[in-house]
């Protein structure tokens, strides 16, 4: 075997084991990791996004706003679930990513809402965001779709056990 | 006489005895069972529509256990995940999902109209009945099973729904057994179900 070709197999069984949605993006003292949402339903009107936001700078930042071409309306919100009821709304000041912390947006909670989806997000494609903060400012990046239902950016859904034709 | 006395003392002792093992194992099996709190005011008439064009009433949640939640396809984490939730549970129960109704209920009727819940449902277990009706029918649903929910209007015309995030459970007289709620673990909602069917 040519050192060419361990290479390659090297390669080919980084890029096998590494979660799908391992990309890392670093603006000023922030870095975002864990960027993802789910493939929706069809015609569904909204998707959620999600990401961790870790500040390793003396102060305090905010993400204050997101973009997509993909939705027509796209907000910060905040999902709580008290006494069996669901609540959503959405934060118009943003959310603040505290200094020397992190910030987690996840399902439950913080999120990421588009709304008026052009089309319907898939699972395994990419979905542009600009994201905004209030001191670092803005940055290009995508979200990773996984499937329907999946409980967290490395594709899991609540079933291990089980495999839908839509999953993995 | 005496000998007779206490012969009778001990027969009658003995079936002291065999009461009470029995009073006890009848407690202990009760105990053994997890207790399921029956709430008879939850549910009532009803009359809505499927993703099919079918009527869905009262009368469609006996013979069989049933799950019902409630939800609208503007959501976009909770009731997609519930559905799927719904979905995978339905495909651990194997051949037993058949004797299960799933019911998810829009709390949204204006936007969501039969031909929307027919598309947005194709993406979960088909055997998943999404109704919805007039808003009257609704309201009188939600109340009936003293459901939650709020239109919360946002400022360019559009809204957001709050409500009720749990699934609530029927056995098959259409009597509330329990409920699962928002991110219960896996096995305690199939065990639930489980329950469900066995009991029925
Ligand atoms: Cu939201």
């Amino acid at each position: 075997m040519s050192f060419h070709m361990i290479l390659a197999a090297v390669a080919v069984s980084v890029s096998l084991v590494a979660p799908a949605a391992a990309h890392e993006v670093t603006l000023g003292s922030l870095t975002l990791t864990e960027l993802w949402s789910r493939a929706t339903p069809p015609n569904a009107p909204t998707a959620g996004g999600y990401l961790t936001i870790t500040n390793t700078g003396d102060t305090a930042d905010r993400l204050v706003a997101v973009s997509t071409a993909q939705a027509g309306k796209s907000e910060i919100h905040e999902m709580t679930v008290s006494d069996g009821v669901m609540t959503m709304r959405p934060l118009a000041e943003g959310v603040e990513v505290p200094a020397n912390g992190t910030l987690v947006l996840a399902p439950g909670g913080f999120h990421l809402m588009f709304m008026k989806l052009q089309a319907p997000f898939v699972e395994g494609e990419e979905v542009p965001v600009t994201l905004t903060f209030e001191q670092a400012g803005s940055v290009d990046t995508f979200l990773h779709v996984m499937q329907i239902g999946a409980r967290g950016p490395d594709g899991h859904a609540g079933h291990d056990d089980m495999k839908m034709d839509m999953s993995e | 006489m005496k000998t007779l006395k206490a012969i009778r003392i001990v027969a009658w002792a003995a079936v002291a005895i065999v009461i009470g093992g029995v009073a006890t194992v009848l407690v202990l099996q009760q105990f053994d069972d997890p207790p399921i709190a029956t709430v008879a005011t939850i549910g009532g008439p009803f009359s809505l529509t499927d993703q099919h064009g079918q009527l869905v009433t009262e009368a469609s949640l006996k013979g069989h256990p049933s799950a019902m939640f409630f939800g609208y396809t503007y959501c976009p984490d909770v009731c997609p995940t519930t559905l799927f939730e719904m979905t995978s549970l339905m495909a651990e129960l194997g051949p037993d999902a058949d004797k299960l109704k799933v019911y998810f209920v829009t709390v949204d009727p204006e936007r969501d109209t039969q031909a929307v819940l027919a598309d947005y449902l194709q993406a979960f277990d088909p055997r998943i009945g999404g109704l919805t009706g007039s808003r009257e029918e609704i309201d009188k649903t939600l109340s009936a099973f003293r459901v939650f929910s709020r239109k919360v209007e946002g400022e360019d015309g559009s809204y957001l729904m709050d409500h009720t995030a749990s699934v609530y459970l029927f056995d098959d007289d259409a009597v509330f057994t329990s409920t699962i709620d928002y991110q219960e673990d896996d096995t305690t909602a199939l065990a639930k179900l489980k329950r469900l069917i066995d009991g029925a």
